[in-house]
């Protein structure tokens, strides 16, 4: 992230678009939360097939950017684009494979799973509203957690980011204080807190400072060993961070009405559904240049479908359900001009 | 006489012809040394220019947008709609006040090293001490932000933070300034890490001019009967000043533009607080943070940052050169 910042940074102030490498391998950028499953795939597809594939991590904004001057064969991102934007830039978007946001916090005491937040209560923190962990809308939700009268420090993301996104997405639709003094986007105008960098910044920052909250991905509090929080989700049960619940959100969603696949996967309805779960999303251009590395790019979307499934889950992300990969590859064949 | 004399010696003409012929190679020679000196000295200055002209071509945009306010505004909403609202007070702010801050602490620090090591030190742990102060030089600025971030911020938080609140908190002002609560990140956090990493730059130049200062004006003042303070005081310091404030506005230029140990450890925070111990940023970790991620407005911003962070490196090193001139014209007189 740093590495790539700087050159994004020395790129632009020598005036230079800084041009990939277009060997055999196939060509990427974009999103960091799904480089850890797309860095697998491409290693077992490297060893099945010989194909290799060169995938940059710089962040959504970035993949996007990258995408629309076609330095890349695709994009990634984790805050999708509307159907009108994509067919302003002539793209192609699905979604690739999804994950879970979970709240976080270091509370002396306070075991992962033993605080439960509704979405409200959650906004009114981030929001700097709610000052000290024995609030009485904190406790009235735990009624049996021994909270202590210390003050909230929150640790939120200060990179723009997919997380955030989808973080103050479900914040926003929760709370109508958040949506009007703060809104959804990668990068917003934080009220309170501290910024670290990256998913492992907010994750090293709660560890370390004491009655912290923040939010990271679903892999980074289970690697971490953070304290999870539990939500209220929409149908107002207590739903735990589990590959279940995030599945259960993700089933809920309904890819095959959604244009251009612009599904938010945020405070779905369901008994079981995590209300943080979230999908990350692949860009391509629906008549590329070089039809060649496009058509390659697909076989190896194709073959993560088929046969990756199982090493996305074992790196805590959930994989797209077989009816929606179905539709994704009929989309490729109408939409992805490779011939 | 003149005859046989004669056989040996050149005509004239001749001795002149090869002296021509020798001044003729070295001045080619000459030109050649002297075109590629200018060319690497211009060369500079087109860089100089091109990193000028780009950074305002991508600031242009902000520059059209915000005018002057971007000076005195201190929100920082990249993703308000219709059009964001975007303002550099801010990062000034927190650029300016860590470097203060990290000055104040490290200049006189600097300076007792560097005396220490040529006045007062025994020969065999100057050595030892010179190395360790030089190896603070060596160490990549990430290494620091992570010490900070891991090991100095909590202790900070813990152990250093509480006890000056309880301390000023009767003093008028000063309870504004140290005020809580205690955070791991802090302003204050990126100013201790910011004094660490340009202690060795006060330090080594300190040290260089020092032993500059002929012996015979120290001896003769210790002859006089001057203390060692004295001496430090009304020789060695006046005698090198010039390099003194040259090694100072050296650490300044660095505090002003340290980007990664910052970003670490002050907390990222778009926010004008009275509190050292709040989070803060500086212009070069705003850019880190939020350069990759960015589009349109928000990354002219960014980039609009980044020129007034030349402009103000600029000043200081303006500024240095002013004051060295003074004092030269004031010695002079």
């Amino acid at each position: 992230m740093k590495i790539s910042t700087i050159f994004a940074a020395a790129g632009l102030m020598l005036g230079l678009s800084a041009p990939i490498a277009q060997a055999a391998d196939i060509s990427g950028a974009g999103a960091t939360f799904p480089f850890p499953i797309y860095a697998k795939w491409a290693d077992s597809y490297k060893k099945e097939t010989g194909n290799g594939l060169n995938y940059q991590s710089i962040g959504s904004g970035a993949g996007i950017k990258q995408i629309q001057a076609k330095t890349v064969t695709f994009g990634a991102t984790d805050a999708p684009l509307t159907a009108e934007e994509l067919k302003k830039a002539g793209l192609v978007q699905w979604p690739m494979v999804m994950g879970g946001i979970v709240p976080v916090v270091n509370i002396d005491g306070v075991k992962p799973g033993e605080l439960v937040l509704d979405g409200v209560t959650l906004a009114n923190i981030f929001l700097g509203k709610i000052k000290s962990w024995d609030d009485a809308a904190i406790k009235k939700l735990n009624p049996t957690v021994t909270l202590p009268a210390a003050g909230i420090t929150v640790v939120r993301r200060s990179d723009g980011s997919g997380t955030t996104f989808n973080f103050t997405d479900y914040l926003s639709k929760v709370s109508a204080d958040w949506k009007s003094t703060v809104g959804a986007a990668a990068s917003v105008e934080w009220p309170v807190g501290v910024g670290a960098k990256g998913n492992d910044g907010v994750a090293g920052n709660v560890g370390q400072t004491k009655n912290s909250i923040g939010y990271v991905e679903y892999a980074y509090a289970k690697q971490n060993k953070l304290t999870h929080v539990d939500l209220m989700n929409k149908a107002g049960k207590h739903v735990s961070p589990t590959m279940a619940a995030f599945q259960a959100a993700a089933a809920n969603a309904d890819w095959a009405k959604a244009e251009g696949y612009y599904v938010i996967l945020t405070d779905q309805a369901g008994e079981q559904s995590w209300p943080l779960t979230a999908a990350t999303f692949i860009l391509m251009h629906a008549e590329p240049q070089d039809k060649a590395a496009s058509t390659e790019a697909l076989k190896f979307f194709g073959w993560a479908f088929a046969k990756g499934d199982k090493m996305a889950e074992e790196l805590d992300y959930i994989p797209m359900p077989a009816p929606v990969v179905k539709l994704i590859e009929a989309t490729w064949a109408k939409d992805i001009k490779t011939k | 006489m003149s005859s046989q004399h004669s056989v040996k010696v050149v005509s004239p003409e001749q001795s002149a012809k090869a002296r021509m012929a020798i001044l003729r190679r070295l001045k080619f020679s000459d030109v050649i040394f002297e075109n590629l000196a200018k060319a690497a000295a211009y060369t500079v200055l087109l860089l100089l220019g091109g990193i000028i002209i780009s950074l305002i071509i991508g600031a242009w945009p902000a520059i059209e947008a915000y005018g002057l306010n971007f000076l005195t505004t201190t929100r920082w909403a990249p993703s308000l709609k219709p059009q964001p609202i975007l303002g550099a007070l801010g990062p000034i702010y927190g650029t300016l006040v860590s470097s203060l801050i990290a000055m104040i602490i490290a200049v006189p620090v600097g300076l007792g090293i560097a005396i220490f090591l040529t006045e007062l030190c025994p020969h065999w742990l100057r050595r030892p001490i010179s190395i360790a102060v030089e190896l603070l030089a060596g160490i990549p600025s990430i290494i620091y932000g992570m010490w900070g971030f891991f090991v100095l911020g909590p202790y900070l938080a813990v152990h250093v933070e509480p006890q000056l609140i309880a301390f000023f908190a009767d003093v008028p002002v000063l309870n504004a300034v140290f005020s809580g609560p205690a955070s791991n990140l802090s302003l204050f956090n990126a100013s201790l890490v910011l004094a660490i990493m340009i202690l060795p730059f006060i330090t080594s130049i300190a040290r260089d001019v020092f032993t500059t200062v002929p012996p015979v004006l120290k001896e003769a003042a210790y002859g006089a009967g001057c203390t060692t303070w004295e001496v430090v005081w009304n020789i060695v310091i006046p005698y090198t000043r010039v390099g003194v404030i040259g090694g100072v506005m050296l650490a300044l230029g660095r505090a002003l533009g340290e980007t990664m140990a910052v970003t670490f450890v002050i907390g990222n925070a778009f926010k004008i607080q009275s509190s050292i111990f709040a989070p803060s940023t500086t212009i070069s970790a705003a850019i880190a943070s939020e350069f990759a991620e960015s589009g349109g407005l928000h990354q002219s911003a960014l980039i609009l940052l980044g020129l007034l962070l030349f402009v103000l490196t600029f000043i200081v090193l303006a500024a240095a050169r002013l004051m060295l001139k003074q004092l030269e014209t004031k010695q002079g007189k």
